[in-house]
């Protein structure tokens, strides 16, 4: 690769060359590229220098104070004492978890099924994907009048019969608050008191808040095309050929999905989370269009969060640390991958 | 062939005919079809409807009698906006295509020692959270004087857009043969000739691909524009369909009719040139 790299910088007609021209050669490659290298590591690099910065600053009302805060870090430990921020990052988690759950294995399925290749599969297609291309601010705004409790949602299932099912066998009627429903599910306190006391007197429920439902359910309508759009690039990648070879050898269509296809597909999958992960982990528009902090903070997340403290109560120490958190989550993902991604050219 | 037979999936595909999971397949597509078009529904009619006509228990239904519904009104609140959000998107996605070219060209043919980090620590930038920017972003603005305008708003959406764009045409130049590239510089062509006269002309879907991405990109931003612009009039469309939805003066059906609005621009682009797009979306997952 070095070789490779040295006779492509050297000029091929170098011999009749003065060889000044040849050293101009050489710097001018970095030279180009140097506007959108000081602009990267300015805009970016400084940028969050600073912002860590004013995080460990006394800058935390309209007064700009870039003075250290005594002790150091002041900022960090009152933001992890707060109950918000334990909210916040419940919600990061389970949003994340859910989220990919969804858009990755329904992407997956939809990509195996269009590809078998039926009658009106372009169509659909372009349907699934359509969502990517349109606003998170519009997705939530469809999505929060489908899941107004008075209406949308629930309103089918009463057009549906369901309601009228459960309720001739004695049940209560199947009716959500959906983004108005502060309570928790799944909440997991009591039995991880035992492990680590203390935790059942936490005032944020460790569990699925049901606030955040219909926004998984709007992420994952808006992104699952993304996923099933990187399935259906990995298996065209996959040649006929190799179908074919597995056909011959006595395996069924199944079994070229499940012993062929699927572990080919890996890597996407790798990539695709990644991506739609560090998506999630800065997730903001959706939500802030769709039910903003929602009852109880049970859909606020980090991304809301810095929001309203920099701009809202401008404590612009408290909101920069929480986006210096928000950072490091990110980086977390992203820099591994880029790394090996990068490697292997 | 035993394990074959031995499945019961296999059994069970036997004693059906071929032709049945067929609909099977299609059905369930069918089912994510009807999914997936719901929101879109519920907007299109919502929008439809009078907003006396609007009510709760009757969301599902067609509008009662065709007319312009919420339209008129979301059209009338929103033109100034649809009117920033391209006077903002055209520039930024021209310039920042033009200069991820040029970025890109470098990267893909012209590799010098250490230009694959350089490269790592430009991309990394399309990743990070923007919130860890904003405050030192809009002191800047402010000391440039460029804080509450368009212009700004370009400024910053150019910056943040050179990631991806030069990413994207690394990755669209690195597919270009190296053979057109020595020919030309047999002929005496140095970087720049070669990039005007060789790569330039072969950059139109490259171009294409990155156009459509940046504009979707940028049309579709709203914390840079709720940030940075806190004058309305200067408002995107994104930030200003917001802050319709947000107030309670506004029937359901002009909010609905102004979602419909502000995504109508890269909803056609999606619809007509949705080839590209999706070259520009699985471009953009970093794969050189």
């Amino acid at each position: 690769m070095q070789a490779k790299v040295a006779i492509k910088s050297r000029p091929l007609t170098g011999v009749e060359r003065p060889a000044r021209r040849g050293r101009l050669k050489g710097v001018l490659p970095p030279l180009i590229l140097t506007p959108a290298m000081i602009a990267s590591i300015v805009f970016v690099y400084v940028f969050i220098g600073i912002t860590i910065w004013v995080s460990l600053s006394k800058w935390g009302t309209l007064r700009i104070d870039f003075n250290l805060r005594e002790p150091f870090g002041l900022t960090y430990q009152q933001m992890f004492s707060m109950p918000r921020w334990h909210a916040d990052l419940r919600n990061t988690f389970i949003f994340t978890i859910l989220f990919l759950f969804g858009s990755i294995y329904v992407g997956l399925l939809l990509a195996l099924l269009l590809d078998r290749k039926l009658i009106g599969h372009t169509i659909l297609r372009n349907v699934f994907l359509f969502p990517y291309a349109l606003s998170f601010i519009v997705t939530g705004i469809a999505w929060r009048w489908i899941f107004n409790p008075e209406t949308g949602i629930n309103l089918l299932f009463d057009g549906l019969g369901i309601n009228h099912l459960i309720t001739s066998m004695g049940g209560p009627p199947f009716k959500p608050g959906w983004t108005t429903d502060p309570s928790v599910l799944f909440s997991i306190n009591d039995w991880l008191g035992i492990i680590f006391p203390g935790v059942e007197n936490m005032s944020v429920h460790l569990g699925i808040p049901i606030a955040l439902i219909p926004v998984v359910v709007a992420a994952c309508w808006q992104l699952t095309g993304f996923s099933m759009a990187m399935y259906i690039a990995g298996m065209s990648t996959i040649s006929n050929e190799l179908r074919e070879a597995a056909r011959i050898d006595g395996a069924n269509e199944f079994q070229i999905y499940t012993k062929v296809i699927m572990p080919l597909l890996r890597p996407i999958t790798v990539s695709t989370a990644i991506i739609l992960g560090h998506v999630s982990l800065k997730i903001f528009d959706l939500i802030f269009a769709m039910t903003g902090t929602g009852p109880g903070f049970a859909t606020d997340v980090p991304g809301i969060f810095v929001f309203d403290q920099t701009f809202k109560a401008t404590r612009y120490n408290l909101g920069a640390a929480a986006s210096v958190v928000m950072l490091f989550l990110v980086s977390l993902v992203i820099v591994p991958y880029l790394w090996s991604s990068l490697r292997k050219r | 062939m035993s394990t074959v037979t031995a499945s019961p999936f296999y059994s069970l595909r036997q004693a059906l005919p071929k032709r049945f999971w067929d609909y099977a397949v299609l059905a369930v597509l069918l089912g994510f079809m009807l999914f997936f078009l719901m929101p879109v529904y519920v907007m299109v009619v919502t929008g439809l409807k009078e907003a006396r006509n609007v009510s709760l228990s009757t969301m599902w239904n067609l509008p009662q009698q065709l007319s312009g519904g919420g339209f008129v009104e979301a059209w009338h609140r929103l033109v100034p906006n649809l009117g920033n959000s391209l006077m903002l998107a055209i520039p930024a996605t021209i310039l920042s295509a033009v200069w991820g070219s040029i970025n890109g060209y470098i990267f893909a043919k012209w590799r010098f020692r250490g230009c694959n980090l350089l490269f790592g620590i430009l991309v990394f930038g399309m990743f990070i959270p923007y919130q860890s920017i904003l405050i030192p972003l809009i002191q800047f603005l402010q000391q440039v004087k460029l804080y509450g305008t368009i212009p700004g708003l370009i400024t910053v959406h150019v910056i943040y857009g050179i990631a991806i764009t030069s990413l994207i045409f690394r990755n669209y130049y690195a597919n270009i043969p190296d053979e057109l590239m020595e020919a030309a510089r047999i002929d005496g062509a140095g970087i720049i000739r070669i990039y005007t006269d060789v790569m330039l002309p072969l950059s139109m879907p490259g171009f294409v691909v990155v156009g459509i991405f940046q504009f979707t990109n940028i049309w579709n931003d709203f914390l840079f524009g709720v940030t940075i612009l806190p004058n309305p009039a200067a408002q995107p469309v994104t930030v200003a369909l917001n802050n319709l939805s947000g107030s309670f003066s506004v029937d359901w059906n002009v909010v609905m009719a102004g979602a419909v609005v502000a995504a109508l621009p890269t909803a056609l682009v999606y619809i007509f040139l949705g080839r590209f797009f999706v070259r520009g979306l699985l471009a953009g997952s970093v794969k050189g």
